[in-house]
């Protein structure tokens, strides 16, 4: 199959392009918005956010979420903050600077249309979350407070306290509650998306099933959107919710949608760490904590010393003397390597040894405690929670962890992945990010995809289908997707083998963590994939479900995870080995400056690398999208 | 280092359906770390459950760092455990001893039937929230934000009230099952902001009225607030009482002048 991935960027400038495209945008009239149907699987910032606007707009819109109420969504998670190019601190900030440091931090792998649309809508999402009733930070005087974050040398990042994404997620999911109310959403709750379903090439709409009583249930649509989230925990430790999962969006993929760039994901710089076998997850601290906080290790390897008792001419400041103009900030990326260094060479700190030191000391002593309370007080909290220890008395122990992933489903400027009305939005897609995100960008994305992208473009899409008939649930398609997904939960109870999908979620785990994790070679990524197809035969074999398919079943629901995670792995470590550059979070430690950096080739590689689904896992077919800069110049990415 | 907890005995609650008769079963975990955090144990007793072709416990949980509110648990006829300001989820067995007795337990009220073992049906709080838990402010139209300066203190008070992480053991704590500390807590977040002003006392009667519909009643036990993993103050139920009290006039007045 020949296919162009067209990214429909209006031509011209970078920076009318937006402006471009909603002045020649179609419409659909008030009247005929509530004859279309839309679907909106998840419930997070940009489906939250997506389904409330278009129920607002007129559309009749069905919402989907596997929790119990929108309002748990992962989204809710984020700590530290959202960008935006307000400039309310009047130090030099703008919406092109916002769109070249993000452009910068993804370390030129983004499409340049998409990213510059996202710093001219962040500060539409300000003005609307605070008319929500969103209680950002303030200043004595009554206006906005920000901090800087990561990759920026401005102070863009709006925040509330330490619980930025619940907030942004309240409020959206208000804006949802009150289109629910009101009777222009339906809520399916505790139901996931088991399949999606095409009829002539275009998405007729999905298959669910009832984790309550097992019932697979189809749903038309004339359009759908995917707002599911990310894939970090493929990895099986991470810092994402017990049940954040591909499966949604590796559907989708096995329809026809191109998935892209898996290989990009985060591994974020300030996690607690691992500190027991047992461990089912990792607790990420706000990368805001480094606007505070100094990296260090000992400079000797065999270093047993508490902390206190170190002299500050034995320690070493890694961030500061690594990257001295952005110091404790620099990116994701940078950070987690030096810290990765730092403990490979012998110098982790703590009883495992496998963390840095984030030391609060100096802001201490120059801010006072109290400061440092008001600004950091419920992190600490919970770190001293989970460690056991008091942040204010002895630095606290950090190491990276999977956080967040950059790729995800191939969109163009619409958000509309390779099957037409299947749109993409938040991490679920791979648009603005490049190779690696910048802090407090996710939640800015996520909302900027629903309030204010696809409100737009999926208009596009629907207008021209004004009056036309679309396919019901009694099509043959949608019958088919039925079997289909019957029988495949019904398959993982009939294989009765001896081990819990957990058991091979934390092997496959295992696997791309140590392959396609932090550093990733040639070889490394070849003995995952001989390793990976074992596996899952394994998996196919000997898996064990226990109970039934007709009720609740939380082992079957995370045995189809898996499943998908295992295929999903499989691309990974496949695009991960055909990068032959290292760039952002992909980390190829063949291509590698003298001082240890990422070293990119743009010659061969500046591209976006999109898969499809062939039927076998190790056999999909890789597409190219060129990325164009014309707005900034490719440069070697430099926080020094 | 860690050290390892001995001989605990596990009370669970097992109920197969939301219309079965439930009992307690008794586990015993030989021995876990003390790093392990509570739900980690749960995990290895559910691992345990599969090897021997049992049931797992169904429990609800997801983020497990204190902030979704899925997780849910009577520890010893405690709302998420012995710790304060603490969420299940971020309970660990450093807070247990060896040789310990744990009886867990679904949340139990009138409002949040039981949907299978541990796991209750919360969504008589959705119902709530959507009866007036909003600012309507439909998307595109809003002003900038630094518009309407919010002095410090304002904003800090609705942001105590909007840590809400809508777990429900105010409920499961309250020996009348009412709602009160939750509903509080989102009305107060909204009441206190000058762009909740417009719809202040319709919200209130409003999200009361669907509360008195699902939930008991408040006798002022201030069980709630002892349970609340983010220390929610009880006062903010009288904040909702007084504006409840004055929306059946104001929201009068206003339908006079129209």
């Amino acid at each position: 199959m020949t296919i162009t991935l067209d990214s429909k960027i209006p031509t011209g400038p970078v920076a009318d392009a937006w402006n471009t495209y909603k002045s020649d945008v179609k419409l659909v009239a008030p009247g005929n918005k509530r004859k279309f149907k839309v679907i909106v699987v998840g419930t997070g910032l940009a489906g939250a956010s997506a389904a409330a606007t278009l129920a607002e707009l007129g559309y009749q819109v069905d919402a989907f979420t596997f929790h119990d109420s929108p309002r748990r969504a992962h989204s809710i998670a984020a700590q530290g903050g959202i960008n935006a190019a307000k400039n309310y601190q009047g130090d030099g900030d703008s919406v092109h600077r916002l769109f070249y440091d993000t452009i910068k931090g993804g370390d030129f792998r983004a499409r340049e249309g998409n990213v510059h649309r996202l710093a001219e809508v962040s500060v539409n999402i300000i003005d609307q979350m605070v008319a929500q009733g969103v209680p950002f930070a303030r200043e004595y005087g009554g206006l906005l407070d920000n901090r800087s974050f990561g990759g920026a040398q401005v102070s863009r990042t709006f925040y509330a306290r330490g619980q930025t994404g619940q907030q942004l997620l309240l409020g959206a999911y208000q804006q949802l509650a009150r289109q629910i109310g009101l009777g222009n959403v339906r809520l399916f709750n505790r139901t996931e998306l088991v399949d999606v379903v095409t009829v002539e090439g275009r998405c007729a709409g999905i298959v669910t099933r009832d984790l309550m009583t097992g019932e697979v249930v189809s749903h038309a649509a004339h359009a759908v959107v995917m707002a599911t989230g990310g894939y970090g925990n493929v990895f099986f430790l991470s810092t994402n919710a017990m049940a954040c999962n591909v499966t949604a969006a590796w559907r989708a993929h096995r329809k026809g949608a191109l998935f892209a760039n898996p290989c990009y994901t985060q591994i974020h710089p300030t996690c607690i760490p691992q500190s027991d076998p047992t461990q089912s997850k990792l607790t990420l601290m706000s990368e805001s904590l480094r606007n505070d906080g100094r990296v260090w290790v000992p400079k000797n390897a065999d270093d047993n010393r508490p902390a206190a008792q170190i002299p500050e001419e034995e320690r070493d400041y890694i961030l500061e003397r690594l990257y001295p103009s952005y110091g404790n900030l620099a990116p994701r990326d940078i950070s987690s390597r030096a810290a990765k260094r730092s403990v490979d060479s012998g110098r982790g700190v703590g009883p495992l040894k496998n963390g840095v030191y984030l030391d609060f000391s100096d802001a201490i002593n120059r801010l006072g405690r109290n400061v440092v309370a008001e600004r950091y007080g419920n992190l600490f909290e919970m770190y001293e929670r989970i460690a056991g220890e008091n942040p204010y008395d002895m630095p606290m122990r950090i190491y990276p962890a999977s956080h967040y992933t950059m790729g995800g489903l191939w969109v163009d400027y619409e958000l509309q992945t390779t099957i037409p009305g299947l749109y993409a939005a938040g991490e679920a897609n791979f648009s603005d990010h490049g190779a690696n995100r910048l802090g407090a960008s996710a939640l800015m994305q996520g909302l900027a995809d629903g309030y204010f992208v696809l409100p737009y473009t999926i208009g596009n899409y629907l207008a021209p289908m004004l009056n036309k008939p679309i396919p019901g649930t009694d099509h043959p398609a949608f019958k088919e997707a039925e079997q289909a997904a019957k029988q495949r939960y019904q398959g993982y109870l009939d294989i009765k083998g001896t081990r819990s999908p957990d058991f091979f979620h934390r092997e496959v785990g295992r696997i791309i963590w140590d392959y396609c994790g932090m550093e990733r070679t040639q070889q490394g990524l070849e003995k995952a994939l001989s390793e990976l197809p074992a596996l899952y035969e394994e998996f196919q074999k000997d898996l064990r479900v226990t109970g039934d398919g007709n009720s609740l079943n939380q082992t079957l629901e995370k045995a189809g995870r898996v499943d998908d995670f295992f295929q999903l792995g499989m691309l990974m470590c496949r695009d991960a080995l055909e990068r032959e550059e290292s760039c952002g979070g992909h980390f190829r430690a063949e291509y590698q400056t003298d001082e240890g950096e990422a070293l990119r080739d743009d010659e061969k590689f500046a591209h976006v690398a999109a898969w499809e689904w062939t039927g076998e896992p190790t056999k999909s077919v890789r597409h190219t999208e060129e990325l164009k800069f014309e707005a900034v110049h490719l440069a070697t990415r430099s926080y020094k | 280092m860690s050290n390892h907890l001995k001989n605990l005995k596990l009370k669970i609650w097992r109920q197969d359906g939301p219309n079965t008769a439930g009992r307690f079963e008794d586990y015993v975990i030989d021995e876990i770390s003390d790093e392990a955090s509570f739900l980690e144990m749960l995990d290895v007793l559910n691992e345990r459950l599969i090897s021997d072709d049992k049931l797992p416990v169904v429990f609800d949980h997801d983020c497990r760092e204190g902030i979704c509110g899925t997780c849910s648990l009577m520890i010893n006829g405690q709302a998420h455990g012995p710790e304060r300001r603490t969420a299940t989820c971020q309970l660990h067995m450093r807070k247990f001893k060896s040789g310990d007795e744990i009886v867990i337990e679904p949340w139990r009220a009138a409002a949040f039937p039981i949907i299978k073992d541990l796991m209750v049906d919360r969504s008589a709080f959705d119902r709530i929230i959507e009866s007036g838990g909003f600012i309507t402010a439909p998307t595109g139209g809003a002003p900038d934000a630094n518009l309407i300066p919010i002095p410090k203190p304002v904003a800090d008070a609705a942001m105590d009230s909007a840590e809400c992480i809508g777990c429900g053991a105010c409920v499961a704590a309250c020996p009348n099952g009412a709602a009160n500390l939750f509903t509080a807590a989102k009305i107060n977040h909204l009441n206190v902001l000058p762009q909740g002003q417009a719809e202040r006392y319709k919200r209130v009667e409003a999200m009361v009225e669907t509360m008195d519909e699902y939930f008991g009643s408040c006798t002022n036990h201030g069980e709630c607030e002892a349970a609340c993993p983010k220390e929610i103050s009880i006062d903010v139920i009288a904040l909702m009482n007084k504006d409840y009290r004055k929306s059946k006039v104001k929201n009068r007045k206003e339908l006079s002048r129209g």
